[in-house]
Parts: structure tokens; sequence; C-alpha cells
């Protein structure tokens, strides 16, 4: 299926690898190899089996009998972590398990650290020994400072060190671009291409197609634990990827609609607040979608912050359906019904140990009461049964922690939490950051119906043709003010981006 | 150290009480009062440590001190047994047996996966209820005498004739601090600890030993508790059951004002042994002044916020300030 295979020894080869997790088969029959110093990318949407697999091939779970794995031309029936790291397999998982409050150094070096019979450790050895992996990697960072006080991107750097230390041959990178920006990212995919000239093959998980086609010289995609097929990137276009991940046709289609006539429900006039946004005039409509877009630090976040009690603006005032509203808190905001699904969701909008029904009416707790004031479950598992219908949510039972799904699912419930509050205004902060592809497209459907049913929703994006594909009017925003407005019938993708980055 | 650590704000805070005790109270700044202040902390301090390397390991024990007089109760009965003993006989039943204590709990610990906060208030229950059972609270005076006997490694006579001298106890716990400091900071197993208490789950992809790591720090902290409960008896001549229980809050209290995290990752040795500093300067001083003792209990209380919430200020109140957008809906619906 794959071409140029027998140009390069095969550093991983599976062979018909499934695994059922109660019931859910995560993975059907999968085969998948690596060639020796190649950089692979493995794609699929969430929950289509990629971090099951790498499980599997790093010993955190087994298969189901039948599957063979072979690495570096070896056959292994039985594979535990400590065997895969002995053999050069190493993962920088999306967490990526460092020691926040150790050094760099120590962070680097920490396999120096590992094992039970008692020896000292050299402060010096462990310095010069992480010096010299960064050094390959052709970086810099304070051996020093702590971990905590770094920036995600140089983490990532300091992951990768680590593995390096590990002796890594096969390096295993779960979603690293998915918190970092265009420049970190295009920094470490030189550390990536630095790695393969070495010759240690990387598997590189992505859900950013642009990025899979630049970095990768053979995409594997997955759908719903099986395979579709392994691709050469070249000649491969983003929209036909997306088509393999997702098994359906992906049209982008401008989707404005004017709605000048509706009643105003968002009306902002002249907010300010100094250094984060300053003179800001908007207007947002019922059943309206208008987008914000611009540069990462033009004050949007900033703004969505004040609309929604966080912060106070200190000039200006803020209208809800006609009426001055002062919010000095998100409890206020969700009163008078406005919702914030935020940027940060994993990190601020779940509660990661409780059940996925709990977090999708812990917003609407009063709405949910029965009788006497106590909590109904019939209630509760209606709601929540609504929600996860109408959103499509992946689960085996929504009484599982939030925990069990996989980021775009989690995402998708923090979106239910919201709406479960029925808001006349949501503001959507980088909706689908983290999302895949797929559902991308559900997720601004949903947008669309929500806003046929009358919400005002503002939705704030770094990418722009999301924004003009799926707003009726878009804004543009740069150091704290609003510097243009454009029709999406009447700008292209191409113009808008130009008058971006210009 | 950096600037801001709690270790260099709690130095500062114990030089300014130092100053302004020595001004208050001319008999603070003397050879007896800094010995005695020695003498009565050794046995905290040898906690102290043993505790601050279960909280590196992101644990808590609260059945130490308890602990401890389980280990003078049995080892009196096996020093008769072994036909009266001696210190290094001492020293190797009560660090056994203190040992053998501390890996019950990381066996707990670790065995059923439950809190150790859980497993050591279950087990000091136990380990109390026990002792009170089976010595029906007798206290025990007649003990081997080189157990007893007191032994000074300083000794001083002042010109106007008072001794100033310092026991054996304190000599031990020198010792079991640079043990300490020297597994915590410079030894493979120390910095594992360190890793286990800061991120559990990376440490064990990282593939460090947890059931190793258990039992070293609950271990570890045996140790210290047997050998804490073998320096008191020294200095009290006496084994009375209930003596220590209760303690442990104390040198837990002293130990976190020390700056080591509750959850793990973080504390130095050096911390620890200016929090327990600072809790006996304060009580020492207050003393001095005439000050109710009850102040003093309240200004610990006062001193262990302070302490932990500056340290956190920067930080929290950013995260305050974000967390704001989640956290009241929550609590805000609720019945």
């Amino acid at each position: 299926m794959s071409e140029g295979s027998e140009s390069r020894p095969s550093a991983l080869t599976l062979d018909g690898v499934s695994k059922v997790f109660g019931g859910v088969r995560a993975l059907d029959s999968v085969s998948f190899d690596v060639q020796e110093g190649e950089i692979h990318c493995l794609s699929g949407e969430n929950g289509c089996g990629k971090s099951t697999l790498i499980k599997i091939v790093t010993g955190v779970y087994t298969p189901a009998p039948g599957a063979r794995i072979e690495i570096f031309g070896h056959r292994f029936d039985v594979m535990t972590p400590n065997l895969a790291r002995s053999l050069g397999i190493e993962v920088i998982w999306q967490d990526l398990a460092l020691f926040p409050h150790m050094t760099v150094a120590e962070n680097i070096a920490f396999d120096e650290m590992v094992g039970t019979r008692p020896r000292t450790v050299s402060v010096r050895g462990i310095h010069e020994r992480a010096e010299a992996v960064l050094e390959r990697l052709g970086v810099s960072i304070n051996l020093n400072s702590s971990l905590n006080s770094l920036p995600i991107a140089q983490r990532q750097i300091v992951a990768i060190a680590r593995a390096l230390m590990g002796n890594a041959k096969l390096l295993f990178m779960d979603e690293p671009t998915s918190s970092l920006s265009q420049s970190e990212t295009s920094k470490l995919l030189d550390v990536v291409r630095t790695l393969s000239r070495q010759g240690v093959a990387v598997v590189f998980v992505s859900h950013r197609l642009a990025e899979v086609l630049e970095i990768s010289s053979r995409v594997t995609v997955l759908r719903d634990g099986r395979l579709v097929g392994v691709f050469p990137t070249a000649g491969m276009t983003q929209t036909r990827l997306g088509e393999l991940m997702t098994g359906t046709k992906l049209e982008q289609t401008i989707s404005a609609r004017d709605r000048s006539t509706s009643p105003a429900v968002l009306e902002v006039e002249n907010l300010g607040r100094p250094g984060e946004f300053e003179n800001v005039n908007l207007t947002v409509r019922a059943g309206e979608v208008v987008g914000m877009t611009g540069l990462i630090g033009a004050g949007r976040t900033e703004l969505a912050h004040s609309l929604i009690g966080m912060t106070r603006p200190e000039t200006g005032t803020v209208r809800l359906n006609g009426r001055q509203i002062r919010l000095r808190s998100i409890r206020d905001a969700i009163r008078e019904g406005i919702a914030y699904v935020s940027e940060d969701r994993l990190g601020l909008g779940l509660v990661l140990k409780q059940s996925i029904a709990d977090n999708t009416v812990i917003a609407v707790l009063r709405r949910i009461l029965g009788r006497l004031g106590l909590l109904s479950a019939r209630r509760q598992s209606e709601l929540v049964d609504h929600w996860i219908d109408r959103l499509a949510v992946k689960i085996g039972h929504a009484d599982h922690a939030i925990l069990t799904l996989s980021g775009g699912n989690q995402q998708r419930v923090v979106l239910a939490k919201w709406l479960a509050t029925s808001p006349k205004l949501l503001i959507l902060d980088s909706p689908t950051v983290g999302v895949d592809v797929g559902a991308r497209a559900g997720i601004f459907e949903i947008v669309r119906e929500l806003a046929d049913q009358g919400i005002a929703i503002l939705m704030i994006s770094d990418e722009v043709s999301e924004v003009l594909f799926n707003s009726d009017r878009v804004l543009h925003m740069v150091d704290g003010r609003i510097a243009g407005e454009y029709d999406p019938r009447a700008t292209s993708v191409e113009d808008l981006e130009r008058r971006i980055y210009a | 150290m950096r600037l801001n650590s709690i270790e260099s704000r709690l130095l500062v805070v114990l030089g300014l009480m130092v100053l302004g005790l020595s001004l208050a109270s001319d008999q603070f700044l003397t050879l007896g009062n800094l010995t005695s202040l020695l003498n009565n902390n050794a046995v905290n301090l040898i906690w102290a440590v043993g505790l601050l390397v279960v909280l590196i390991a992101g644990g808590i024990d609260i059945s130490f001190a308890v602990a401890a007089s389980v280990v003078q109760y049995v080892a009196v009965y096996c020093f008769q047994a072994l036909g009266g003993g001696n210190w290094v006989i001492g020293f190797i039943v009560c660090g056994g047996l203190g040992i053998a204590l501390g890996l019950i709990n990381a066996v707990l610990i670790h065995g059923f996966r439950i809190i150790s906060i859980v497993i050591t208030i279950a087990t000091f229950n136990a380990y109390f209820g026990l002792l009170m059972f089976f010595s029906k609270g007798r206290f025990i005076y007649s003990l081997p005498d080189w157990w007893t006997d007191r032994i000074f490694i300083f000794e001083h006579q002042s010109a106007s004739g008072t001794w100033s001298e310092l026991n054996l106890a304190v000599a031990v716990m020198v010792v079991c601090v640079a043990a300490t400091a020297f597994l915590i900071r410079y030894t493979n197993i120390g910095r594992q600890l360190y890793a286990f208490g800061d991120n559990p789950e990376g440490a064990r992809r990282a593939g460090v030993n947890i059931s190793v790591m258990q039992c070293v720090a609950f271990g570890w902290m045996g140790l210290m508790a047997g050998i804490a409960g073998l320096m008191q008896v020294n200095i009290v001549k006496e084994v009375v059951p209930n003596a220590l229980y209760g303690r442990e809050l104390d040198v837990l209290a002293a130990v976190v004002l020390g700056g080591a995290r509750l959850g793990g990752g973080r504390g130095t040795v050096l911390g620890c042994i200016l929090g327990v500093m600072f809790v006996a300067i304060t009580q020492n001083g207050l003393n001095l002044l005439g000050v109710s003792p009850f102040a003093f209990q309240m200004i610990i209380g006062a001193a262990i916020l302070i302490a932990i919430s500056s340290s956190n200020i920067p930080v929290e109140l950013k995260s305050l300030g974000r967390r704001r957008a989640d956290a009241p809906p929550a609590r805000g619906a609720g019945p």
C-alpha cells in the first residue's frame, strides 16, 4: 500500500492490532508501519484510535490476541513499557508528563536518576548531558530554571530532549503543536526534521492538516478504529485528507445571511479597558453570528472577559436587549443570559474527574431540581441525553468520567454545559482549537442552528477561513481596536488574510 | 536559594525575631537559653525531616508520633529479652521497629491505592488503641541505665556558675538532618521522590518504581520516628504511652511553615529546620516575655496562613481571576 517501504529498514511494523474497551471497539485489525528516520503522520478524528495505537506499541495496553508487533525487525509477543523504552521507543504525550517543580536539566536527564539502586547524582553530570542534548536539537534553554517557569512551547522542547536522552530511535508525538502559536510550531517542526536527519523515526499526531502535509512523507489515516489507508503526502491536499479522515465530503461555503433587521441583543458602545482594548463599538443581533478575528494579542479574549463580567471595563456601556447592564461576576452574566465558552476549555471548562452527565448540568443545577428542591435524576438524564444527542458526543455512558473522552468530545461537553443555560448571547472563544476537521463542521452546524433559534453569537477565532465561512459579519481587531468590518459575501479568505497579516 | 523562596523569607523573619527578642529580653541570647532550645527541639527536628521526605513524595503521615510511642514500648521488652542492650542495639531495634511501622503505612497506601492521609489516620488510631490496650496506660520507669543516663556532647559553665549543655539527642538530630539532606539532594532515590511527588503519573511513565518510592518515604519516616522515640526516652527517662500523642500536628505545622508543599514535589531540609526553629523561638520568646501560651497557638496559626498565602500570591491572583469564569455557576446554582 505504501510507496518506497523497501528503501529503508522498518522501525515498526504492526499487523492485525485490535483493542476493545467495555464493548467499544477502539481499534479493529489495524496494520501500520514506520521506517527508520521517517516522519510519519498518524491522522484521524478524535476517538479514532490514535492514542490507543500508541499505547499498544509502548506496552501500556495489551492488544487483543492475533496482533503482530515487530520492532527493528524483532517480533515481540508481549510488550511492556520498560521493554519499549529499552528498545528506544519514546512517547511525548500531550500532557508531557514532566516535573513542574524540578529544573530543566533534571527533567531532561531524568533517566539518569531512575532506578532503585541507591547512588549519588552528579549535578554537573546532569547539566552536561542535558546541555549536549539541547545542542543536538539546536536550541538553548536555561538549565537551572524550574520547568513551571517556561512557556508551553519550551516545555515541549524539554520533553523532546528528554526522549532523546533515552536514546530514542522511534519517537511518538501526540498532538505536540495543539497549544503552540504559528512561530512556535515552525520551530518545533524544525526540531523534528533535525531528529529525522539524525535517523530517528518520528510518528507525529496532529489535527492541523497543513502541518501534517508539511512535515511528513507518509500519512496513516484511521477512522473509527479502522485503517483507512497509508498515503504518501506528495500530491495530497488538505481537503482530500480531511475527507479521508471524516469519510465525508467537506464543503466550505459562505453561510452569511443578512440579519440587519433583527433586534440588537448586544450593543457595546465605546468600551475600553486601558492596556487591553479601547473605543470598541459593536452590535450583535438576534440570530446573527458575528466573527471576530485578528492576531494573537489583539485584545479579543480580553474584550470577551469584560463582556462576561470577569473584568470590568473602565469606559463605555454594554446593553443587552436594549437595557444597560453592569456585570460584576460571571454569575451575573449567566443570570443575564450570557454564556462564554473559553479558550482553555480543558483547563477551565471541565471538572475532569466528574462524570459527563455532571459536567453537562453543572451550570444549570437549579433547573433540574425536582420536588423538595432536590436534584432530580430524571430531569438530569433528560437534559444530558438531549445535549449528548444534539451535539453528537461520542460516549460509552453518561456516568463515565469526562477523563475517558477524547479531547474533541470533551470540548463538546463544555459546549453542552453552556448551551444548557439557554443563553441569549453566546460568546465562543476559539471554539475549534484542538477539535478535528470533521467535528469542526459539526460544531459550526450547531452554531448555525443556535443562531437560527435567535441566539446572538460572537465567535472569536484565529482561523480566518473558519470565521469567514461561518459568520454573518466579520470584525477585525487590531491592537485593542476594531479596525474593520467585512461582509463574507464580498470578501475572500486571501483578501482578509492579507489585511490581518499585513 | 532563591530570594523569594519561603526559606529566605523565613530566614529574614527569624533573624528579625532573634534581634527583637534579644533586645526585649536579656535572657534570650544566652548560651543557656540557646542550648535548651536545641535540646528541647531535637526530637521534633528528627521527626520533621522524616515527615519532610513523606511530604516531598506527595504523601502525609499522621501516625509517626504515636508510632514512636509504640517503638518505645516494644523496645523496652526487646531490650529485656536481649539482656539489657546498649546504644548500638538501641538504634538497631528502635530504627528497625520504626521502619517496620512505616512500611505498614507504605504497604497499605500502595497496596490498596488509598490516599496516605486516610491510611495514616487509621494507623494512628490503631497504633494508639493497641498501645493503650496492651500497656493499660501504665508508665515504665525501670529502664536500662544506658538508655536514661545523660550524655553531654557539650558542656560549659558560665562565670555565674550556671551550666549549659547539649545532650546526645542534638548530635543524633544533626546526623539525621544531614542524612536526610544527603538522601533528598544528592541521591537518585531522593530526586525520584521529588519527581514522584511532583507528578506521580509522569514518574510512573518515566519508569520510577512507585512502590519502592512509597516504601523509602514511609520507611525513612519510620526510621526517624523510631530514633526520635529512642532519644525522647533518653531525655525524659520514662516511657509514657500518651506522651507523644498530639505532637504530630505541631511537627506538621512546622514543616509546612518551612515551605514543604502538601501535595508533593517541593520542600527542603533548610526550610524544615527554619520552620521548626520558628515555632520553637516563637514559643520561647513568648515565654520569656510572659505572654499567655494561647497566644502562641494563635501566632503559629497566623504564621502558617501568612507564609503559605504570601508565597502563592503572584500565581494565585492570576488564576483566581480566570477561575471565576467557571467556578461560580457551579456553586451559585447549587441548592
